[in-house]
């Protein structure tokens, strides 16, 4: 599903240059879960970033399903965004304003979804993350654990093929952290998604077939399951690819 | 989803919002109470200039006299004429002279500016001044006591009964007296003899000299029998008894002469090329347009036009600037805190024309609601000024257009019609005067001031205008957050730590 060559992210302020990616090259196959972990500050989010079509390389390649996410005009980029990707953010980035089913429902918006079929499936979404009764509440009424719910079934409820989150844990205490840990896992059981978590937590970061770890911009490879030749990496999806 | 998203985030922020729309209020509601102000201004502007000239008329055409021909007086063949007696002897004279100093013009003139291009009708009037000295020349104790001599002046108009809808007795200049003006210009126009010997008298002149329909009133030895009593309008220059043009001309002595040309153009936008016409067609005539006279309005009603048309009118734009600065800086702060919201949006496939008239339509609606307000605001402040009622003055001086001339009437009334300026009218006498007086300083000093009610009439353009201003504030507003917005790199946003 994706591959990424000589991938490097070099952030300029002032005179200063700050190297947050160096030569990446990683194979990510399609329905695995990977986990990103490092300190704070070396990479991770802007790994992140670069597979979800959000952040563009200084250099290297971003290719996903053959297209190279860095060098698409941000125009198509937005479709591709919009139909492939799910995302979850540490500090769940829901709008304050709308509720919890209209917070789903508004991934649904570039996909122009009709109203109706809208909110059967925004309900459908918060029904399969355990909220269902919450729909109409807004966000500030929400346990952090629930906001951080809230915002998986936004990321889920179009049905993208990746789903991309960044320190979902982060906020979230010991039994909040838990469930939202499982509840990813039990999507990608289930729906048979690729899912990315990055994380600087190593028990979550072990949940993950394979760890992708980050110092300094560099990646290197952790399996924290056996590779098993012919074992698929997944749920019944590819076997991982391997980094170089 | 787009409606129900941009009330919830206009809600939440009501602060802020509430600032924007009030902001752009009161800038919107102080652009009409002074565009409607001005119009007030203008309208009694309008008023003064139009009692002085008449309605409709957009020229007059008058000519000052030569210097040192011996002034616009003119005497006329009188009853007894004017000779120094011996002291004590009883003096009976009678002088009718071109009032305002203003010297002739020929009947053929009229007829000629009726014919330039783009004159839709022309009319002349003849005013004059009737002074009469009656009693007996002081120096003898014993005559002097008993008969002392006494002045009498009033003013005379001649008014050319074939054109009444031009010229000063023009319907919209008659605040009182309309059915008998009416009744006297069908009565002259009949044109028999006994008809052309009819008066009108403005009601001031008939209380001074107790006079009614029906009574006679003598000017320069014929007597006129009174069909009616006339009031102008407050602002209107009168006179005080009006005679058919033809009688006034006999009695002047000018057969066909007249002292006053009053010209209406085709259109406004005629009357500069109009003027030039008359100028060229007669050199040394004072051609002068409403723009001329408006030029010498002095009072507070031209303190008034300053106030509504320089300071008036920059404060609005002052004010409506800095409202639709603070509105822009306020909505764009609001991006700013949204800086994650939006780049969130960006991430979950929301194309940035989408986000940006997120912004646009928080930033019309803010408009709309301040343009509303605005309008209300507006319209109070045009009814306060309605009401209030204030009282303003309009004083149009007769100088600057007459080099003046040396009175030649014998020494005694010296000084005869210095600085006739065109438009002003009829200068008046004052009534009865005592012998010695200058009467033509009397004339030279005498301006025509008006008083007259503000008010702010409130028109749909206005209200347009505003709405129209309302929503580009908005505009303005909506499209420097918008455009801000949509500068916003997603990666960036969201690496934004709030």
């Amino acid at each position: 599903m994706y591959q990424l060559t000589q991938l490097s992210r070099v952030f300029t302020k002032g005179r200063a240059r700050i190297t947050a990616l160096k030569d990446v090259d990683l194979a990510i196959a399609d329905g695995e879960f990977l986990t990103v972990q490092g300190p704070t500050g070396h990479g991770k989010t802007t790994l992140l970033l670069l597979l979800g079509g959000l952040d563009r390389p200084s250099s290297g390649h971003v290719i996903f399903d053959g297209q190279d996410l860095g060098a698409m005009p941000e125009s198509r980029l937005v479709d591709v965004r919009a139909r492939n990707f799910g995302f979850v953010f540490q500090n769940y980035n829901l709008m304050p304003t709308l509720t919890a089913q209209e917070n789903v429902e508004a991934a649904l918006v570039p996909l122009r979804t009709r109203a109706e079929e809208r909110r059967s499936r925004a309900l459908a979404a918060l029904t399969e993350v355990g909220l269902r009764e919450r729909a109409g509440h807004f966000p500030p009424e929400l346990s952090g654990g629930e906001q951080q719910r809230v915002a998986i079934a936004r990321a889920l409820v179009k049905e993208p093929r990746v789903i991309l989150a960044d320190e979902p844990t982060g906020n979230l205490d010991e039994v909040a952290r838990g469930e939202i840990v499982a509840l990813v896992e039990g999507l990608w059981q289930r729906r048979g998604m690729t899912v990315v978590v990055v994380t600087h937590d190593t028990q979550v970061a072990r949940r993950a077939p394979r760890t992708a770890l980050i110092d300094h911009g560099a990646l290197t490879l952790r399996y924290n399951r056996p590779p098993t030749g012919s074992a698929p990496a997944g749920p019944g999806r590819s076997r991982p690819a391997e980094a170089s | 989803m787009y409606f129900r998203y941009l009330s919830r985030e206009l809600r939440r922020r009501a602060r802020s919002a509430s600032v924007v729309a009030i902001g752009l209020a009161l800038g919107v509601g102080l652009v009409i109470a002074v565009n409607a102000a001005a119009s007030g201004v203008s309208a009694a502007q309008g008023e003064v200039l139009h009692s002085l000239y008449g309605v409709g008329t957009d020229l007059t055409v008058t000519k000052v006299p030569t210097p040192g021909s011996g002034g616009p007086f003119r005497f006329g063949s009188g009853t007894g004429g004017f000779s120094r007696s011996e002291q004590g002897q009883p003096i009976n004279v009678s002088r009718l002279t071109s009032s305002g100093g203003l010297a002739t013009l020929s009947a053929k003139s009229v007829t000629a500016i009726s014919k330039l291009k783009g004159v839709l009708a022309s009319t002349g009037a003849l005013s004059l001044s009737s002074i009469s000295v009656s009693g007996t020349f002081p120096g003898s104790s014993a005559s002097s006591s008993s008969n002392p001599l006494s002045v009498n002046t009033f003013t005379v108009t001649g008014v050319d009964a074939d054109d009444p809808g031009l010229g000063p007795l023009n319907a919209s200049n008659i605040a009182h007296g309309q059915s008998a003006v009416q009744s006297w210009f069908d009565s002259v126009q009949k044109g028999s003899s006994s008809d052309h010997l009819l008066a009108l008298v403005s009601s001031s002149y008939a209380k001074q000299q107790s006079l009614k329909a029906g009574s006679t009133v003598t000017v320069h030895g014929t007597a006129f029998k009174v069909l009616g009593l006339v009031t102008l309008n407050q602002s209107a220059s009168s006179s005080d008894v009006y005679l058919p043009l033809s009688e006034a001309q006999s009695l002047s002595g000018d057969k066909a002469d007249v002292n006053t040309v009053y010209v209406t153009a085709d259109s406004s936008s005629d009357i500069s090329t109009v003027q030039g016409e008359i100028q060229h067609l007669m050199p040394k005539a004072t051609v002068t347009t409403a723009a001329d006279l408006a030029s010498q309005v002095t009072g507070s009603l031209s303190t008034a036009s300053s106030l509504a048309n320089s300071l008036g009118l920059w404060l609005a734009i002052a004010i409506l600037i800095a409202a639709f600065v603070l509105a822009a800086l306020l909505t764009s702060a609001s991006v700013t805190r949204r800086v994650r919201e939006f780049g969130t949006l960006k991430a979950i496939g929301w194309r940035t024309r989408r986000i940006v008239a997120q912004v646009l339509g928080e930033s019309l609606v803010l408009g709309l609601v301040g343009g509303a307000l605005g309008i209300g605001l507006g319209v109070l402040g045009a009814f306060l000024v309605g009401k209030l009622a204030l009282p303003v003055q309009a004083t149009v001086s007769p100088t600057g257009l007459g080099s003046g001339a040396p009175g030649g009437f014998g020494g005694r009334f010296p000084g005869g019609g210095s600085g006739a300026g065109a438009g002003t009218g009829a200068g008046r006498f004052g009534g009865s005067g005592t012998a010695g007086r200058s009467f033509a300083h009397t004339f030279a000093a005498n301006s025509h001031t008006v008083t007259l009610h503000l008010t702010a009439p409130l028109s749909l353009e206005v209200l347009g205008l505003a709405v129209a201003l309302a929503i580009g504030g908005g505009l303005l507003a909506g499209l420097f957050g918008g455009w801000r917005a949509a500068r916003l790199q997603p990666a960036e946003a969201l690496r934004r730590v709030e």
